[in-house]
């Protein structure tokens, strides 16, 4: 593969653009791995856009008409000799083009292909974007309350949220990062769930052991999140090689940011993924920043979606403030990833439209119109809604309700929330194995002594 | 800050108390040329000191850039520039790594690990190729200009991820040393020393402290040695000895267990490995009692290896078994944290049963 493939690759990617139509072919002349797949007409549109950046690909490589003495047969396949000493380019000629849908006024483009979304889910997403936006401002405003310990909002990242978890059914499996709360808000995880996590309450699925924001549900599919960033990948990867064995029609699809595309893990992940050709969807958020680094002191390459490349795995660069555009790749990458047991990379082009955190004052590092511009002009909340308005399937009218409902329900979960009493003692000491060992016991019973001689040590809000 | 009555640590130190508990300080005793500042503050003079001192030394890491997440690298990059110091991308093994690289050439490479819960991914590095270095080529090459600087402990609110002690790992590999300063003069002396030994070094920072301690820090460039603990308070009935920010406790601890009449002898190890088995020695053979505390998990910390030495070195000498009050043999807990900590409370039932026993 050399310079040129990377050239001919950005130009059929670009000839591939919404405005052009995309050659009509079917999937299953180019799919060597798969039988062809049942796809709507659009979708038979979509999927051969799909393809077929794969297949101009694998012509380039073609090696047909090549003087077999010039040829090298080597593990992997055939390698053409040259006599030209060329480098491959570090860069392509062009960046890896990006799949929209919606513009940014909300209209759809002429000519996009994208998967239809019924009248019943294009609300319901809506409805989850404003739900987590809202659950976001209540929460912030806890924490700089005192109330809750910690926050992080997903501002900006509602459509990556949403519309992803809308593409895959309950049974896709989600190996989550932190920033994607929205995923489990679709699977149907309670505000007053959410709420109890952030209270470290006794109703907390994680028992009060992780800081807020650290969800996980079991009944959801949902993968408990750990602040170590990347580790999930791999976890991905391994999961969906046991959807592999057990011939489930089920996928995987884990979540990182662009600071997370830096670890080992990443890497391991993806070359395990292709490898192993497990179902799994690779769902990066590229945000711009990790923390504050932004991504130029993160990588190099074009992003993150041309990594798929350098591994094996197929990749597309979507809008990350457009619901339908991303929705659409999701819901590709799903059939794709499921239909020919093979990974997926997709990368969002999004920003972190809220600090880092609640411990980061991200204006200290970055120009407070970069975050106003894309708070005001990209929001991808009120681009879907312009969108849906113009569908006759929303009006300003249920905008106030709907932004009213979910505001009193979240105050009234977190009035609830902070009154439910933190887990008993005896769950300090449960889970660290399946029972506790004899050290446990003799530590349990010890510290028990301990509260008894000194109980004003000891906060009155926790069971002992 | 609530609790600001002040503490004396065996020289001019004044500091505030991170869980409102009282400290001491001896005001006639200010040191020339001190400043009153925190341990970030403290930390942040050093490095601006090594990299003043030293046109070889780099200071590197996740978010160093515009200050650390911690405050530690403020202004930094402004005045050293971008080439010396600067963010990486986010990946441990490589920031590890590439110090490693970098000190080989005669560099002093000062690489910043965000939280020592995020230190793992570089534990190969760390163990298999700095730890090795020098032995390896038989001391063609070494790569003893590298220092890892990591904040680590409880912080009240940290959970399993942002509150770990780790430091017994590091302690379990020939050819690293790991130092843990208790307060910000400490800090800048003791990482000023971590980063001109001819060694690498693991030295991990109590983040509890960061804005909490205070106390009197001089300006100018001086070093604490390494493996040289510090007797900080003088007694007679028991040895108490521990690292970093559980030194604030066990201090507590003492000044209780004297109203109770119990003389305690604290001591502040400082470098964990190679330690200073004299020093404690020469304690214990005087009080005949031992207690370590850390906020690391009991089992496997390195309070183990420091009580096996002691009784191996003085077990005709002592007249109670070795006490350690330690963190839990669980998981580091949110919402458990004030149950799973060394508390002073515990400390202090612990030295009276020493003493009774
Ligand atoms: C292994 C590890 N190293 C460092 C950190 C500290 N940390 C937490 S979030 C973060 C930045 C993550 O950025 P990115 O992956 O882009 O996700 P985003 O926050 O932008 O969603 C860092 C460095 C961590 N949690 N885990
Ligand atoms: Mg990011």
């Amino acid at each position: 593969m050399g310079l040129s493939t990377a050239i001919n690759r950005s130009s059929c990617w670009s000839s591939l653009t919404r405005h052009k139509k995309p050659p009509l072919t079917s999937p299953s002349t180019q799919n060597p791995r798969g039988p062809a797949q049942n796809f709507c007409d659009r979708e038979a549109l979509f999927s051969s856009y799909c393809f077929e950046s794969v297949k101009a690909e694998k012509e380039s490589n073609s090696l047909n008409d090549v003087d077999h003495s010039q040829v090298l047969d080597f593990p992997g396949g055939k390698v053409a000799f040259t006599t030209e000493m060329r480098f491959i380019s570090e860069s392509p000629a062009e960046r890896a083009h990006c799949y929209q849908v919606l513009d940014n006024d909300g209209q759809l483009i002429i000519c996009s292909k994208f998967k239809e979304v019924s009248e019943e889910i294009a609300v319901k997403m809506y409805s989850d974007m404003v739900t987590l936006q809202t659950m976001d401002a209540v929460f912030y405003e806890a924490q700089r309350q005192g109330r809750i310990s910690f926050y992080a909002t997903t501002i900006g990242e509602e459509a990556i949220n949403i519309a992803s978890a809308a593409a895959l059914t309950i049974d896709d499996l989600v190996f989550p990062q932190y920033r994607e709360p929205g995923v489990l808000l679709w699977r149907g995880f309670t505000l007053q769930e959410f709420a109890n996590q952030c209270f470290g309450n006794k109703a907390d699925k994680g028992k009060g052991r992780q800081m807020p924001i650290h969800y996980g549900s079991n009944k959801h599919n949902y993968f408990t999140v750990a602040a170590t960033i990347a580790t999930q990948l791999p976890h991905a990867v391994g999961a969906a090689y046991s959807l592999k064995m057990d011939r489930r029609n089920a996928c995987v699809i884990t979540y990182f940011g662009d600071g997370g595309s830096s670890e080992g893990d990443f890497h391991a992940a993806l070359n395990f993924a292709a490898v192993r050709e497990v179902p799994v969807i690779f769902f990066c958020r590229n945000n711009g920043w990790a923390i504050s680094t932004p991504t130029s002191d993160q990588f190099r390459s074009d992003g993150v979606v041309v990594r798929g490349l350098g591994y094996g795995i197929r990749s597309i660069r979507v809008d990350g403030n457009d619901a339908l555009a991303i929705y659409s790749a999701v819901h590709a990458a799903r059939e794709m990833a499921i239909s020919e047991q093979r990974p997926v990379l997709i990368e969002a082009l999004t920003y972190r439209v809220g600090h880092h955190s609640t411990s980061d004052d991200s204006t200290k590092y970055r120009p407070v119109d970069e975050i106003e511009w894309w708070r005001l002009a990209r929001d991808p909340v009120a681009r879907f809604r312009k969108w849906i308005e113009r569908n006759g399937w929303w009006c300003s009218e249920a905008e106030i309700e709907l932004r009213d409902s979910v505001r009193k329900q979240l105050l009234h979960a977190i009035q609830v929330a902070e009154k439910v009493e933190k887990s008993p003692l005896a769950e300090l000491f449960m889970d660290v194995y399946d029972v506790p060992p004899s050290n446990l016991c003799e530590q349990e019973k010890l510290l028990r002594e301990t509260i008894r001689r000194h109980p004003q040590d000891y906060p009155s809000d926790l069971p002992v | 800050m609530a609790a600001t009555s002040l503490r004396r640590f065996g020289r001019s130190l004044c500091w505030v108390s991170r869980r409102g508990l009282s400290t001491s300080c001896d005001d006639k005793v200010v040191q020339q040329n001190g400043k009153s500042m925190n341990l970030y503050s403290a930390i942040n003079q050093a490095l601006h000191i090594a990299l003043e001192t030293d046109t070889r030394a780099y200071v590197f890491g996740e978010d160093v850039g515009f200050g650390g997440v911690f405050r530690c690298t403020t202004g930094l990059a402004d005045r050293f520039g971008k080439s010396r110091v600067f963010n990486t991308p986010l990946c441990e093994q490589g920031i590890i790594g590439f110090a490693i690289g970098l000190a080989a050439m005669g560099n002093r490479a000062i690489a910043e690990i965000q939280f020592a819960d995020y230190i793992f991914p570089a534990f190969d590095q760390i163990v298999n190729e700095a730890a090795k270095f020098r032995y390896r080529s038989g001391n063609q090459f070494n790569c003893g200009g590298l220092t890892i600087r990591a904040p680590y402990g409880a912080v009240g609110h940290g959970g399993h991820y942002h509150s770990q002690s780790p430091e017994a790992f590091f302690c379990h590999i020939p050819g690293i040393k790991v130092v843990i300063p208790r307060s910000p003069h400490q800090a800048k002396g003791l990482l000023l020393s971590c980063i001109r030994d001819p060694n690498p070094i693991v030295f991990f920072e109590p983040k509890w402290l960061y804005r909490l301690a205070v106390e009197e820090v001089p300006e100018h460039d001086f070093m604490l040695p390494l493996s040289e603990a510090e007797v900080v308070r003088e007694g007679s009935d028991i040895t108490l000895l521990g690292w970093g920010a559980q030194l604030s406790i066990m201090e507590q601890a003492c000044l209780d267990a004297e109203k109770e009449g119990i003389s305690c002898e604290l001591i502040d190890l400082k470098t964990l490995i190679p330690w200073d088995k004299e020093t404690v020695e020469s304690s214990v053979r005087k009080t005949g009692r031992l207690l370590i505390s850390h906020e690391a998990p009991v089992t496997g910390g390195f309070g183990a290896e420091i009580s096996a030495s002691i009784v191996e070195r003085c077990f005709s000498r002592l007249e109670a078994p070795v006490a350690r009050v330690c963190g839990l043999d669980t998981p580091f807990p949110l919402i458990f944290e004030p149950f799973y900590m060394p508390t002073k409370n515990k400390i202090l039932d612990a030295i009276k049963s020493t003493v009774n026993y």
